[in-house]
């Protein structure tokens, strides 16, 4: 069995410690012995709809986001449109979130118009939010934020999590993050997923199924996951 | 004679002073604090009447050093200055070195002042003391949850610029792309330092992505040469923005254990020898030597300083414990973290590592840049690892992931039992790094000290 990452834009859209997401779905795939290949798509390349089971769209600075956003409005937007649709799994932090909502509206200049495959938009806000994040889904889902983007979900797009400690996706809704079938737009870095591996498996088991049917994930040795995952809990509930 | 609020303001800081030494504390940054906030200009009153003038040396990674080294330099040429020692680099402990070195009613008794300042503080700063000299070592990513995105800190350095005298001088690093930009629209004179050997190259660093593009126009940069992180000989193909011939270059620059000796211009060039291992020291001793040439003093009083240097506190200090070796580097980002492990896998044999991670302010509180950090070099080399600090656990994952075996490692809460199970695990003889953040460095190296290994960092 083998398993295809896309790292979207890995050289203009990598902050907070993003390589730790990527690197985590990688090693968590070959410790059961799935092969797997990682690959940066970035601006001005040809981006194949068909080839990739998972994408991770990683965060940027603004610079870096006007780059990105001008190539997406291209045909790799329809690319990335077509993957999804094809059954492909999408994970994106921060500001690869926000571009795949409709769109960023900053507080002067245009608007930056995203790919809407998550029914989700954003706002330029004053305020930045920063700070450890302790959110429930199924599962506790522990992170830090550091943006000033207010995202606010359409119907189409569920929340990924509750907020229990932090701001989210506005700071107003106690949402965090979208689901939208395969795709999942979160805040939280810190690395996302090292601490919370039941994420990281969820998004590998669904980007298997696209060519390889539906996959039972055998178990790992969480230990370090779970002592990590537990102290930062713990942190997160004692300081923000 | 000080303004009657800048009196005020010195005397009430000297009693603080005063009052925090005579009850055994160390007294780096409160005074200055006091100062400040009973008269925020009482610093910039005493500074004027320095008559060598002020130097700020500001960037991401880097600064202690090359303070300190330049310090070392101008006392050498016969300077008496003030410097900001301890690493206290914010507004407030450059305002409690300056009242600490003013007499009771504000004269000065140093007549310069070589100062170290936080990126986040340089506008304020350079605006309070209005510097002769403002060097830049470097713009690497760090800490996004206190300073923000590079281009923010960019942002910032240009407007420190534009604060600066008119006949200041800006001392800047020709290899790095975004400190380089940062003299395109100054003004005033600019001196530039840089490597110039090819034989020193590294691969550039794709994880930190920050500056794969130009700082100008945004095109993709070409990189001829990369010696560190984003530092190398660079061009844009678009716009033509490209490194720029530096005034103070090494052409040769050859690396050992302990350090590296630098052969500067063309020819039989001045030779200075770094006794800090690392490239990345290699650029601190060019920054400070450019520095030094825009003060006026000659490149043989300097490379005799820096012949000379002693590190600082987390910089490769030396502390002997029961007979191990250990070696204390303090990490804060990507870049810094990078170099280091980069200088100390140079070195043959296995690494022995005591290595905390903190999530204070000082810190940094998003600990998400270990994941940007190429723990995948360092981990092949680990013999043992003891683990500590606030994030002790998040750092033994990312050891985890890195390829660390977990039978190799052992987490340990608590500084006094990280030294101790590290005792235990090594014998006399044994080097072992420390490799911490800064409030886990400052933690340990008090740790130490109690247990009778090293002097205060205060007494320096």
């Amino acid at each position: 069995m083998d398993l295809r990452i896309c790292h979207l834009y890995g050289d203009l859209m990598s902050i907070y410690g993003d390589r730790g997401n990527v690197l985590t779905l990688r090693r968590r795939a070959e410790w059961r012995g799935i092969g797997v290949e990682v690959e940066t798509v970035s601006a001005g390349d040809r981006l194949d709809s068909e080839r990739y089971d998972l994408y991770f769209f990683g965060g940027g600075q603004d610079a870096q986001q006007d780059i990105v956003a001008a190539d997406l409005a291209g045909s790799n937007g329809d690319a990335v449109r077509d993957a999804v649709a094809g059954g492909a799994a999408v994970l994106s932090v921060c500001g690869g979130y926000q571009l795949l909502g409709h769109y960023y509206r900053p507080f002067e200049g245009p608007e930056l118009k995203g790919v809407s495959v998550l029914d989700v938009h954003t706002v330029a806000g004053r305020r930045r939010f920063i700070g450890n994040v302790l959110a429930t889904a199924e599962q506790p889902l522990v992170g830090f934020e550091n943006h000033s983007g207010l995202t606010y979900l359409g119907p189409a797009a569920r929340p990924l999590a509750t907020v229990v400690v932090g701001a989210g996706n506005n700071g107003e809704d106690r949402t965090e993050g979208a689901v939208q079938g395969k795709v999942i737009g979160t805040y939280l870095h810190g690395s996302l997923l090292p601490k919370n591996p039941w994420l990281a498996d969820r998004v590998i088991a669904w980007a298997l199924e696209r060519r390889h049917g539906r996959v039972a994930l055998a178990a790992l040795d969480d230990t370090f996951e779970q002592r990590a995952r537990e102290s930062a809990i713990a942190l997160a509930q004692r300081r923000r | 004679m000080l303004t009657a609020r800048g009196q005020l303001a010195l005397t009430a800081s000297k009693l603080t002073r005063a009052a925090l030494r005579a009850t055994g504390r160390g007294a780096t940054t409160l005074p200055g604090l006091v100062a400040l906030t009973l008269h925020p200009g009482v610093a910039g009153e005493i500074a004027r009447r320095l008559p060598k003038g002020t130097v700020l040396v500001t960037g991401t990674n880097g600064k202690t050093t090359t303070s300190r080294m330049l310090a070392d330099v101008v006392r050498l040429a016969g300077w008496r200055p003030v410097h900001n020692r301890s690493g206290s680099n914010l507004a407030r402990g450059i305002a409690t070195a300056l009242v600490t070195e003013a007499s009771w009613i504000g004269s000065p008794r140093a007549d310069g002042a070589i100062f170290e300042v936080d990126e986040a503080s340089i506008v304020a700063v350079a605006r309070l003391v209005r510097p002769s000299v403002l060097v830049i070592t470097n713009l690497f990513r760090d800490q996004l949850d206190r300073y923000g995105e590079l281009d923010t800190v960019a942002r910032r350095m240009r407007d420190a610029a534009a604060a600066l005298p008119p006949d200041a001088r800006l001392v800047l690093n020709a290899d790095d792309p975004i400190v380089n930009l940062v003299g395109e629209k100054f003004a005033g004179g600019v001196i530039r330092f840089g490597i110039d050997d090819d034989r020193v190259a590294g691969a550039l660093a794709q994880n930190v992505s920050d500056l794969t593009h130009c700082p100008r126009c945004r095109a993709r940069l070409r990189y001829d040469r990369v010696v560190l992180g984003h530092e190398g000989d660079y061009r844009c193909p678009n716009c033509g923005f490209a490194r720029p011939r530096p005034e103070i270059a090494a052409t040769r620059v050859d690396v050992d254990g302990d350090g590296t000796r630098l052969v500067l211009g063309a020819g039989e060039g001045a030779i200075v020898r770094v006794p800090l291992a690392g490239v990345y020291n290699a650029y601190n001793a060019l920054a400070a030597i450019a520095a030094a040439h825009a003060l006026g003093i000659g490149v043989d009083v300097a490379a005799r300083a820096i012949g000379a240097f002693r590190p600082a506190f987390g910089r490769l200090e030396r502390v002997d414990a029961e007979g191990r070796r250990l070696r204390l580097v303090l990490v804060k980002n990507p870049a810094g973290f990078n170099a280091t492990v980069g200088a100390l896998i140079g070195a043959p044999g296995s690494v022995r590592l005591l290595t905390a991670l903190n999530d204070l302010d000082a810190d940094g509180r998003d600990v998400s840049w270990i994941w940007d950090a190429d723990f995948e070099a360092l981990a092949p080399r680990v013999d043992w690892a003891v683990v500590s600090g606030l994030r002790a656990r998040d750092l033994a994952l990312r050891l985890k992931y890195a390829g660390l075996a977990a039978e190799r490692m052992s987490v340990v809460d608590g500084y006094e039992a990280a030294v101790q199970d590290m005792l235990g695990r090594s014998r006399p003889g044994d080097e072992v790094t420390v490799l911490a953040t800064y409030t886990a460095t400052l933690a340990l190296r008090h740790t130490l000290a109690k247990l009778g290994y090293a002097k205060e960092f205060w007494e320096d």
